[in-house]
């Protein structure tokens, strides 16, 4: 495996701060390694959201980082402290390193601004000393790299389709040619041949220009076709993380074989569809021990106690899991 | 282009129908001027000044309504809006001539001055809210709450009586004769204060609790928050995609306050007898002064036209949105 570019390590992030805070993320562990797709999966509500905003410090009030640390690792070696970076060095590491492509891409154009302007405007923050015509050049390029025709720069959001909308929004985060791009549910308001479309031609461009992806989605089934590894996320944890191939083939946790189960294949022998009963716990009233006990078919003693700790259940260490089943049994020293 | 020409012309039939209304009210009121004036005059008129009065109002030659329509149209277009009676004999146009440049200069720069005001400070508490910002807003609430005349009449026991900075009342010196030169101005412009100063600090928090509360609306747009992921300058995130956003609603209510200007300020210049527009129009309306009344009416639907259709040329030049395709 390549080296890290990104690692996070005990991130926590609370929405509210005191008595009333509730947890949207617990001790996040995660490692984005360099060109590597990393699938974040999990249903409504389990913190993929979150743990984007917070990565880059876009968390809009309550939302708190309350402990961890994230760590951006430059090609040269050295390692950004993402939290500690001021005001300045902030601005300066957005999109130039790390670009987003947000959820609502239908809204994240700004209505009264035309494309053009808005895909220059970044080159204009970053790179200052570029010239007019050469940032109208680029935005041109950016757009025929997305497969929109570059006269289409001087429209206007609301005379472009969505697929087109959302087009604009990954030329934009190519802008500046960043390490890291995260796409946050990318395609969902997108019908399934935009979905393709769009992805086959984001995992073509990064062939091409060799960034790494964060895709964040709750539709599992595209994740296991376009990433690398997984890492599923339920209540503010993650409770599983393996390579793409390991999860659809062999999931370890009880809730990402209900993920898996809960969307047909096309291939294969045919098999029962069986969604997850019961419905994603709220933030501010999380179960004691496994968040998922009171939905898990296979709840053994312990789970409803104790949180289990994610750890690799094999002996070669390639992927972890968070579940009672496959650690030992909680002793009564565990952390509860 | 073509919108432009569409709403132009939806215009012109809308002016058309206020002043045919203008015209026909006074007529369907019982009475006619001329008796309105023998009362004023009550019955010290000999007939043949009565006569003479018909003669000068156009009612001795028993026109029919559409004659007097048709008239009226060709009088509009010479300016004359006839004889006002409070002032008579002066033509009503000149009397408005001699108000309306008092309320546009007070009322027009007060309205601007809040506007400009009101939405600077809105961008602000908007983006920056949960600061100490946040508490000028019921301050400034509660002093547009108050009713005009009171503050107003406020302002002069304390500004005029008691510390007595300012004039109580009128537009400018009286010992001055007007003309545009450096003493009479900077006296228009000393009394100008008192009013000026009252209308602001009524009409200021309308403004900021719009833009305010747009402000907070727009910052949680996907769009805004794109633009800090961007690593955009604040200056830039905040005025270019926040305020540039949130300022539309607040465009064309500045654009239809301007047609408030000339008639909406009535009360202004009767608590500090300031020689504009609203004043005229009260005294007009007392003494039953129905040519000065349909003028000055005139004025405000043509004023409240206009402004309309300024909003909808600022509107379609600041959002895209509303430009139709060709």
């Amino acid at each position: 495996m390549s080296e890290p570019v990104l690692t996070i390590s005990g991130l926590n992030v609370d929405y509210g701060t005191g008595a009333d805070a509730v947890y949207a993320l617990r001790d996040i562990d995660l490692t984005l390694h360099r060109g590597e797709v990393l699938g974040l999966a999990g249903e409504s509500g389990s913190g993929k959201s979150t743990l984007a905003y917070a990565v880059t410090r876009l968390l809009s009030p309550p939302g708190v980082i309350t402990g961890g640390q994230v760590h951006y690792h430059q090609r040269d070696g050295r390692a950004l402290d993402l939290l500690a970076l001021s005001a300045a060095e902030l601005r300066a590491f957005r999109w130039q390193e790390l670009s987003i492509v947000f959820q609502g891409a239908m809204n994240s154009l700004n209505p009264v601004y035309t494309v053009h302007n808005q895909l220059t405007d970044v080159l204009q923050a970053h790179r200052p000393e570029m010239k007019k015509a050469d940032r109208t050049a680029r935005a041109r390029e950016l757009l025929s790299l997305v497969g929109i025709s570059p006269d289409r720069l001087g429209a206007y959001p609301h005379q472009l389709s969505g697929g087109m909308r959302q087009r604009v929004m990954i030329a934009m985060a190519l802008a500046l040619e960043p390490e890291i791009v995260i796409m946050d549910e990318p395609t969902t308001a997108l019908d399934v041949v935009m979905q393709r479309q769009i992805l086959r031609q984001l995992v073509r461009l990064r062939e091409e220009l060799g960034f790494s992806v964060v895709f964040i989605t709750h539709d599992i089934s595209l994740l296991i076709e376009f990433s690398d590894r997984i890492a599923i996320m339920y209540g503010g944890r993650i409770v599983e993380q393996a390579g793409a191939s390991e999860i659809y083939r062999d999931p370890r946790h009880p809730y990402s074989a209900g993920l898996l189960h809960s969307f047909p294949a096309l291939h294969g022998p045919r098999r029962e569809l069986s969604g997850i009963p019961g419905s994603p716990p709220h933030l501010s009233s999380m179960p004691s021990g496994c968040a998922f006990h009171p939905r898990c078919a296979k709840k053994v003693e312990g789970c409803d106690t104790h949180v289990p700790v994610l750890a690799a259940p094999d002996a070669d260490g390639s992927r972890s899991v968070a579940c009672w089943l496959h650690h030992e049994a909680p002793a009564p020293a565990a952390r509860a | 282009m073509k919108f432009l020409l569409q709403r132009l012309a939806f215009y012109l039939v809308t002016a058309w129908a206020a002043i045919t209304i203008n015209f026909l009210i006074p007529r369907l009121m019982p009475g006619d001027p001329v008796q309105a004036l023998i009362a004023r005059f009550q019955g010290q008129l000999d007939t043949n000044a009565i006569d003479s009065l018909k003669a000068l109002f156009g009612l001795d030659k028993k026109q029919s309504l559409w004659q007097q329509y048709t008239d009226y149209w060709a009088h509009l277009f010479h300016g004359d809006l006839g004889l006002s009676f409070t002032f008579f004999p002066t033509p009503v146009s000149e009397v408005i001539a001699q108000s309306l440049p008092w309320t546009l200069a007070l009322v027009g720069i007060t309205t601007l001055i809040s506007f400009l005001l009101g939405t600077g400070i809105g961008v602000f508490t908007g983006w920056r809210r949960g600061s100490w910002m946040d508490s000028l807003l019921p301050v400034t609430t509660f002093i547009s709450s108050i009713p005009y005349f009171w503050l107003g009449l406020i302002a002069i026991s304390l500004f005029a009586v008691k510390w007595p900075l300012f004039p109580a009342d009128g537009g400018y010196d009286n010992s001055l004769v007007p003309a545009f030169d450096w003493p009479f101005i900077s006296s228009a412009l000393y009394h100008g204060v008192l009013p000026g100063f009252t209308i602001v600090l009524s009409a200021v928090a309308g403004w900021i609790l719009g833009m305010r509360n747009m402000m907070v609306t727009v910052s949680s747009e996907d769009y805004v928050m794109v633009a800090q992921a961007k690593g955009l300058s604040e200056r830039r995130v905040m005025f270019g995609y926040a305020a540039r956003n949130a300022i539309l609603p607040n465009i064309s209510g500045f654009a239809l306050s301007l047609g408030f200007i000339v008639g909406g300020t009535l009360l202004v210049e009767m608590v500090f007898s300031y020689p504009g527009i609203g004043y005229q129009l009260f005294q007009g309306v007392g003494a039953k002064d129905y040519p000065l009344m349909q003028g000055i009416f005139l004025i405000i639907t043509l004023s409240v036209l206009a402004a309309n259709l300024l909003a909808d040329i600022l509107y379609m030049l600041l959002d895209p949105r509303t430009r139709r395709e060709a």
